[in-house]
């Protein structure tokens, strides 16, 4: 089976954000930018249908700054090819444009199987997973926490509230959101990815025209007013601790 | 096209699910605003009396096939997306749940509607459907106007209370039943059974009290700090998604969105950013107490007491402190 995983980079939540001068749209001046977490869980599923069923892995990701060190990490893990989509993505690009970017570069790779993460944390237009199916016309299934596959079909195990589980059977070729893969991502030593960098080579591709239409537009952003804020606790961990205590002894959670 | 605006009810197992009648409150604001009617969209297979509970909404469209009794993102998305078709709607709300985000998007398109989703509250701005929505974690408020001439729209918990959308307006809405507008053979997506939840160690929605732990415990052997606190407590320890996601404690343990909702006498939040996915499934608890170092970080939004300190220096000063507080009986 051939897979190919599509890898976001979205903002580094642990990171401050600030609001740019327009007040719509975050300041990227000095905005770090990682690979979406659920998309490494799709990398992660795609390596391990690989592992048990053959095929090749193929990792796409828009030129949106510093990605190479995540698609030559990609390598490491045992990704077979990895693609880079150069083109004017300054001001970041909403997941609407991004698909007709992904459906271009798409038409020059051979897949059964697309994976993406079920969600991105910046996405405001959709998902990339869903959105992509849709312009491809092909069947999509997103909150996905593990895949099999047998007779040109799989199945997809889809989550539900409280933890149930649906097993979807899905016809290929199809795209599949992934929420979290069978086992957690895998981890590399330094030494393969530098080893990646020197062997590897990461293929580029022209993303061409840029449509955008579909998303609704952002009038304004700013930081969520909280109705309620928590009573601060003040001093080092020690005297936090005394706190709670005496804290949780009135409220008789102690008793 | 119309003022209208529908709701996509969710449905898992005989059940109406609660994210429907968040939509429904919400669609009440959109469509008194917009002087329009609301109307619920229920699909399935002889279902017909589960919309006895959509009273908020002036009427309801139930489609009724065999390939709609269970959830299937090829028969539903095909199904909803014709059945709006004529005459489309100012505005159609979905949750932004594992149902709702499979099919949003693709009838997005179908319809050739804008998109906006994660939202948690809407309005109606100088005659204009507004949106408020939330993303980058609960970090960042995102608005604007829900552009025409349809507008497709998902939404998130938290905004409007579920009872909210449950009140019946005047008794039981009239139903209109009807046929998949469009053939549901051929489907590229079959649904092949349910997998119940592994019946876990602890059941966490029953635990009085939780000490529940996130991302900022960094290591899997950090875990035991908070066992041992879970233990003096006399309580369980539960955990936010990154934490089960690499493992570090069963899906069992998981609280929120595809987890378990909560509402123990104490909720302690130990390195937990409080995203939206987490906060629906504890924000009920009795006492929220968050401890990040992270000032910032939105649980503090929800948590009625908080601690910027280092998780792993006050678990074991707090361990300690409270087996001697129990010690002298207190």
């Amino acid at each position: 089976m051939d897979i190919a995983v599509l890898i976001k980079f979205v903002p580094d939540l642990v990171e401050e954000l600030e609001i740019g001068a327009s007040g719509a749209a975050l300041d990227r001046t000095f905005l770090r930018l990682i690979p979406n977490e659920q998309d490494d869980h799709a990398l992660e599923q795609a390596l391990l249908l690989k592992e048990r069923h053959g095929g090749t892995v193929t990792v796409l990701t828009l030129d949106t700054g510093d990605v190479d060190e995540t698609l030559f990490t990609a390598v490491a893990k045992g990704a077979d090819r990895v693609i880079k989509i150069t083109g004017d993505f300054g001001e970041g690009i909403n997941n609407h444009a991004a698909v007709t970017v992904l459906d271009t570069a798409l038409k020059n790779i051979s897949f059964d199987l697309i994976l993406t993460g079920t969600q991105a944390v910046d996405d405001l237009d959709g998902s990339i997973g869903p959105l992509l199916a849709a312009r491809l016309g092909l069947p999509y299934v997103g909150y996905v926490t593990g895949v099999t596959s047998a007779d040109g079909k799989i199945v997809a195990r889809k989550e539900y509230p409280g933890g149930l589980i649906a097993e979807m059977e899905v016809r290929l070729p199809a795209v599949l959101g992934i929420q979290a893969a069978e086992k957690p991502p895998r981890y590399v030593v330094t030494s393969l990815i530098m080893q990646a960098m020197k062997t590897a080579q990461i293929e580029e591709t022209e993303a061409g025209a840029v449509e955008v239409r579909g998303a609704a537009g952002v009038a304004r952003m700013s930081r969520p007013e909280a109705t309620t804020h928590a009573e601060l606790i003040e001093g080092d961990a020690d005297q936090v601790a005394d706190a709670l205590v005496t804290l949780f002894k009135e409220r008789g959670l102690l008793s | 096209m119309s003022q209208d605006v529908w709701v996509v009810v969710e449905t898992l197992r005989g059940e109406v699910l609660d994210i429907t009648y968040t939509l429904l409150a919400a669609g009440r604001v959109l469509a008194d605003g917009l002087g329009s009617k609301l109307t619920a969209l229920l699909l399935g297979h002889n279902a017909e009396g589960w919309a006895n509970t959509l009273g908020a909404a002036d009427s309801v469209i139930y489609v009724d096939h065999a390939a709609l009794a269970d959830f299937t993102p090829d028969a539903y998305r095909k199904t909803i997306a014709g059945v709006i078709k004529e005459p489309t709607p100012r505005i159609v709300l979905f949750g932004h749940t594992s149902m709702g985000m499979d099919v949003a998007c693709g009838v997005s398109l179908d319809l050739d509607a804008p998109l906006v989703t994660s939202c948690q509250t809407v309005r109606v701005k100088d005659g204009q459907p507004w949106y408020v929505s939330l993303t980058c974690g609960g970090k960042i408020v995102a608005e604007g106007e829900m552009p025409g001439p349809t507008c497709a729209v998902t939404m998130i918990p938290g905004g409007y209370k579920p009872e909210a959308g449950r009140a019946a307006m005047s008794g039981a809405p009239p139903v209109t039943k009807t046929q998949p507008p469009t053939a549901l053979d051929d489907l590229r997506v079959g649904f092949k059974g349910y997998i119940e939840p592994p019946a876990g160690d602890v059941d966490i929605a029953k635990a009085p009290l939780l000490v529940s732990v996130g991302r900022g415990m960094q290591q899997q052997d950090h875990l035991k700090l908070a066992e041992e606190l879970a233990a003096v407590l006399g309580g369980s320890v539960s955990a936010s998604r990154p934490i089960v996601d690499q493992g570090w404690l069963p899906s069992s343990r998981l609280v929120g969105k595809s987890g378990k909702t909560v509402k123990p006498r104490l909720y302690l939040a130990l390195g937990i950013s409080g995203a939206p996915e987490h906060a629906e499934g504890m924000r009920d608890a009795e006492l929220i107490v968050a401890v990040n170092t992270d000032e910032k970080a939105p649980i503090y939004d929800i948590a009625h007491f908080g601690a910027a300190v280092d998780v792993l220096a006050l678990l074991p000063a707090l361990t300690e402190k409270i087996k001697a507080a129990k010690g002298r009986g207190a």
